[in-house]
């Protein structure tokens, strides 16, 4: 995925200016930066989102492929958001029971109609999630029942089972507890096997553990990017070094 | 120290009066019941909600009511329905298929809430303007019109509010999965579904209780109505009628009264069941 000259206004007041960025492939890549920098809103043109807010104004390229999604017209746009999967930062599981909740994506692109194919595309996804072994009994029990760190990995197994190029995290750990965190942690690990993640992290202890390549992101520009040992070990800006050093946050 | 003192009998203050508010309140509603059900309960009788008047209704107990209680429904419900039918559109496409702040959202709200705060009466007097110029005599069908008209701005308002509360979140993951517009309002409407349920029967019950919009629409008569042309019954109109007149009326009128009663803690309670059953899966 390749950002190019993005800038974003809301309201007339400019948040993010002149955006540059290549994300990896099958990489973490951390998008780190002070409280309102625009991390979210960033992630937000990703899959085009922004659209939902009020008075926004938007230019420049962000490039799946060929394709640019912020120019895609409204059918393109439906399919392109299918390669991005999103984890947001509350977990909300659809109001449907925990199979339709994994299953929602495949019906609304027409994938694994059958039956049997289809319960088989659940199982698999909420294995790889590691949630199968605690829900099997209760598919059909409402997802809001399960806990919240069940939850954030039912929205991950939701993402994944329409077969994502991208995944998307916006602080996807900062509503879980210490071990949930951990879990959802590991499991974005392992997935960077087969996905491109990029995720917006405000804790930078977590960034230091799992990214591969960073970005740093202040007052809407972004300051300093690259591999995230460079990034977080010997940054070449200044603004870069205070941030890691604690200076602002 | 003196401050101190002041902010908890200020506070004792505002507490003792919210009781004694909530206490007024209550014992109004109970006294309003009360004399309902004792008035009502001393004259109903099962010949009266099950038969309709006979010849000498008006002078003796001669048959009962049950063409204003047929009449009260066959009224309310088909107009429930259209309501609905119209209001879930435009509930939607104001919440979700142009943002919240657009401009025709603002201004369809604001109709929305004027129409609301208009009083039935006005309803009512509308519609026979209507009814006159285009040659419609009071009926079924002008009823329906005019309680479709009352309760479409009282779906709207409250199908508004319920749509409010679904979380952008909900939203931006349908969004995100690659749903259309289309799709996402699906997975919404299962969201706000049960309130809207309850809602509507709410509407149904506030309407089907309002005398002064059917008064110059769906007529009166002592007979069951047969088409939608035919004037009908109503209970709130019964009641209207038979409270001034001389006994056995006003008796007659509390067992309306009491029957009405009745119809709308049905439509509150089964509102409320629906609420309650459907949600599980909600937010």
């Amino acid at each position: 995925m390749i950002v190019e000259n993005l800038n974003l206004s809301i309201e007339g007041r400019p948040i993010l200016k002149n955006i540059n960025l290549t994300f990896p492939v099958n990489r973490i890549t951390c998008i780190v930066g002070p409280s309102g920098c625009g991390k979210s809103t960033l992630l937000k043109c990703l899959n085009r989102l922004i659209d939902n807010v009020d008075d926004t104004s938007i230019s420049g390229r962000i490039m799946i492929g060929d394709q640019d999604i912020i120019s895609a017209p409204y059918r393109d746009l439906i399919e392109l958001r299918r390669r991005i999967g999103l984890v947001p930062q509350r977990p909300c599981p659809l109001p449907m029971s925990i199979f339709d909740n994994v299953a929602y994506g495949c019906r609304i692109h027409g994938m694994h109609t059958k039956k049997k194919e289809l319960a088989e595309v659940v199982e698999r996804y909420l294995t790889e999630v590691g949630l199968w072994d605690e829900v099997k009994d209760r598919l059909q029990s409402s997802a809001q029942r399960l806990s919240i760190g069940q939850q954030q990995r039912l929205c991950l197994a939701r993402s994944l089972a329409v077969e994502p190029d991208f995944i998307l995290a916006d602080e996807a750990t900062s509503a879980l507890d210490p071990v949930s965190s951990k879990t959802v942690e590991d499991l974005f690990v392992k997935l960077k096997e087969k996905y491109s993640i990029i995720m917006v992290t405000h804790t930078l202890r977590q960034a230091l553990r799992i990214a591969d390549h960073a970005v740093f992101l202040y007052l809407g520009e972004v300051i300093e990017t690259g591999d995230a040992k460079k990034v977080f070990g010997s940054p070449e800006e200044e603004l870069t070094r205070k941030y890691l050093s604690g200076v602002f946050s | 120290m003196k401050k101190i003192q002041s902010k908890y009998i200020e506070e004792k203050f505002f507490q003792v009066l919210m009781w004694a508010a909530v206490i007024t309140v209550m014992a109004f509603v109970i006294s309003i019941i009360w004399t309902i059900c004792v008035k009502g309960f001393g004259s109903i009788s099962w010949e009266m909600v099950t038969s309709t008047p006979g010849k000498d209704w008006n002078t003796a107990d001669d048959g009962g009511f049950l063409n204003a209680i047929i009449g009260s429904l066959i009224v309310v419900l088909p107009a429930m329905l259209i309501a609905m039918i119209v209001s879930v559109p435009v509930v939607f496409y104001m919440n979700l298929y142009r943002r919240r702040s657009n401009w025709l959202s603002y201004v369809a709200r604001l109709v929305y809430d004027v129409l609301y705060g208009i009083p039935s009466i006005v309803y009512g007097a509308f519609a026979f303007m209507i009814m006159v110029a285009v040659g419609m005599r009071a009926s079924v069908l002008g009823g329906i019109i005019v309680s479709t008209l009352l309760i479409i701005p009282m779906f709207i308002r409250s199908g508004d509010e319920i749509s409010r509360s679904v979380p952008d979140d909900m939203i931006d993951a349908a969004y995100s999965l690659g749903a259309t517009k289309w799709e996402t309002l699906k997975v919404v409407l299962r969201q706000v579904l049960p309130g809207m349920a309850t809602a509507s029967l709410l509407a149904v019950g506030k309407a089907i209780g309002d005398a002064a919009a059917v008064m110059f629409t769906a007529g009166f008569s002592d007979s069951t109505a047969t088409s939608l042309s035919s004037p009908t019954a109503t209970l709130p109109l019964a009641i209207f009628n038979w409270i001034t007149m001389p006994e056995p009326f006003p008796g007659r009128a509390y067992a309306a009264a009491l029957v009405l009663t009745v119809i709308v803690l049905i439509l509150s309670l089964g509102g409320r069941w629906i609420t309650g059953h459907f949600t599980k899966n909600n937010l």
